[in-house]
């Protein structure tokens, strides 16, 4: 099970990154955390010429929270740090769930929430928290910064919107609006380490007559990538959250889901997971809306 | 091309030339002949190759030699405080039972001593939480659990 060979390229500065990547184009991959990519060279489905390692770039692994600007996420901060971060804590209890039921102990001290997020993975535990909170991904290369919103970010299984010359380097989550709410909620055939079979994170805006003014789904392991769900979004809207608006959402979410059998779940019990998820994500939202 | 580093292991500094793509758990096993730590899946599943990383836990078979330049790591081979006595986690897991064949052990304690540096009195969900990335395949786990609430209790009134 030993590394495939490769030359490790370290550089200390995020322009030195950008060249270096530019001028490896096909032949590099980025490291943050390296607990996905090394599972994946080991097992020869990638075997690059060159890992560029993200490790010595000083101020990559930051976790910042401004009430006016939100949530600023390094690429190397660690799963361990943001589930342990006051402000995230405070504000996004959700995104620390959601951190804290990726993986391991061990794998927390090491992976990043950035790499779960690159590695596109539709069942990822860090996306779809994020996904309703409208998070941003800051992509750097030579030429100039983008922000790419993560609606926009996921292509496809491991693909994303990212150029051969990008490197993801933040990633920004708006400031929590009153009134509003996040739940993420997960099943898998263990309780603890497990990748999600199917997961589910839920955002809500209350109006004053606690009707929701806005509503936000993400459905994780049910299709090709992450998914929001539209049709039950705009049901949801100016809605009260009552047993049978809730159990109709439900049952939408479900038709929105595309989900595939495999070795975790059947496509049958997933799209009854997603209703049941969306249900157990919305009553939560609710509740955290009403005290927020 | 490889590259000499220094490594500090359980308080002891090793040159060692290594190539790149060598992990911790190759360099510890193979080439300074520190067994005590294990190789299980070599994907970051079952915890047996657990060591500590200035003071928290990881998987030695996912962690690259040469990013631990300046870093202090831990193996079980240097948990005790000397040669003469054991750590109070490794004397629990003896007294209550919680080894089997022995393989899963060393990263079971390196992992209990990264849960009790964070926690130091868990409650038993927090201790399976806490240990769920280790894997025992003898299905030694309530064991374990009373090893490291031993522990815990010992380790906890001694610093009281």
């Amino acid at each position: 099970m030993s590394l495939p060979k490769f030359s490790y390229l370290a550089p200390d500065t995020l322009e030195e990154a950008c060249r270096l990547l530019a001028a490896h184009q096909g032949k590099i991959k980025i490291k943050a955390g390296g607990t996905d990519l090394l599972v994946r060279m080991s097992a020869r489905a990638f075997k690059p010429d060159y890992v560029l390692a993200l490790g010595k770039v000083a101020g990559l692994d930051h976790i910042t929270f401004d009430p006016r600007t939100g949530l600023r996420l390094g690429a190397m901060a660690k799963l361990a740090d943001v589930v342990d971060h006051p402000a995230v804590r405070e504000h996004y209890p959700m995104l620390a769930r959601a951190a804290k039921a990726t993986a391991t102990v061990q794998i927390r001290n090491m992976g990043t929430v950035m790499g779960n997020i690159c590695n596109a993975s539709p069942s990822a535990d860090n996306i779809p928290t994020l996904m309703v909170r409208e998070a941003s991904v800051i992509a750097l290369a030579a030429t100039g910064e983008r922000e790419i919103p993560l609606a926009e970010f996921f292509l496809g299984p491991g693909k994303t919107a990212l150029q051969p010359t990008e490197i993801a380097t933040e990633i920004r989550v708006p400031v929590p609006e009153a009134g509003s709410g996040v739940s993420y909620q997960k099943i898998s055939p263990r309780s603890k380490v497990d990748i999600a079979a199917v997961n589910v994170a839920a955002f809500l805006l209350l109006d004053g007559e606690r009707r929701c003014r806005q509503a936000r789904l993400c459905l994780g392991a049910v299709g090709p990538t992450p998914l929001r769900a539209p049709r039950t979004e705009d049901f949801l809207v100016g809605k009260e959250l009552r047993p049978e608006v809730l159990e109709e959402a439900g049952e939408l979410a479900a038709g929105e889901a595309t989900p595939i059998s495999d070795v975790r779940a059947s496509k049958e019990y997933r799209r009854l997971m997603v209703a049941i998820l969306t249900k157990r994500a919305l009553v939560e939202a609710h509740n955290q809306a009403l005290h927020h | 091309m490889k590259t000499v580093i220094t490594l500090n292991i359980n308080g002891d500094r090793y040159e060692v030339a290594v190539n790149p793509w060598r992990t911790l758990n190759e360099v510890l096993r193979e080439d300074l002949k520190l067994t005590g730590t294990k190789l299980g899946c070599g994907t970051g599943d079952c915890g047996a190759c657990t060591v500590l990383v200035d003071g928290k836990s990881v998987s030695s078979c996912l962690t690259l030699a040469i990013e631990l330049e300046g870093r202090e790591i831990t193996t079980i081979e240097g948990l005790a405080p000397n040669s003469e006595e054991l750590h109070p986690i490794q004397e629990s897991f003896i007294n209550k039972g919680a080894i089997q064949c022995g393989y899963c052990t060393p990263g079971m304690i390196m992992s209990t001593a990264h849960l009790l540096k964070q926690n130091p009195r868990p409650t038993e969900a927090e201790i399976r939480a806490g240990l769920s990335g280790n894997l025992c395949r003898c299905t030694g786990y309530n064991k374990i659990v009373d090893a490291i609430k031993d522990a815990a209790e010992k380790m906890s009134s001694s610093s009281d």
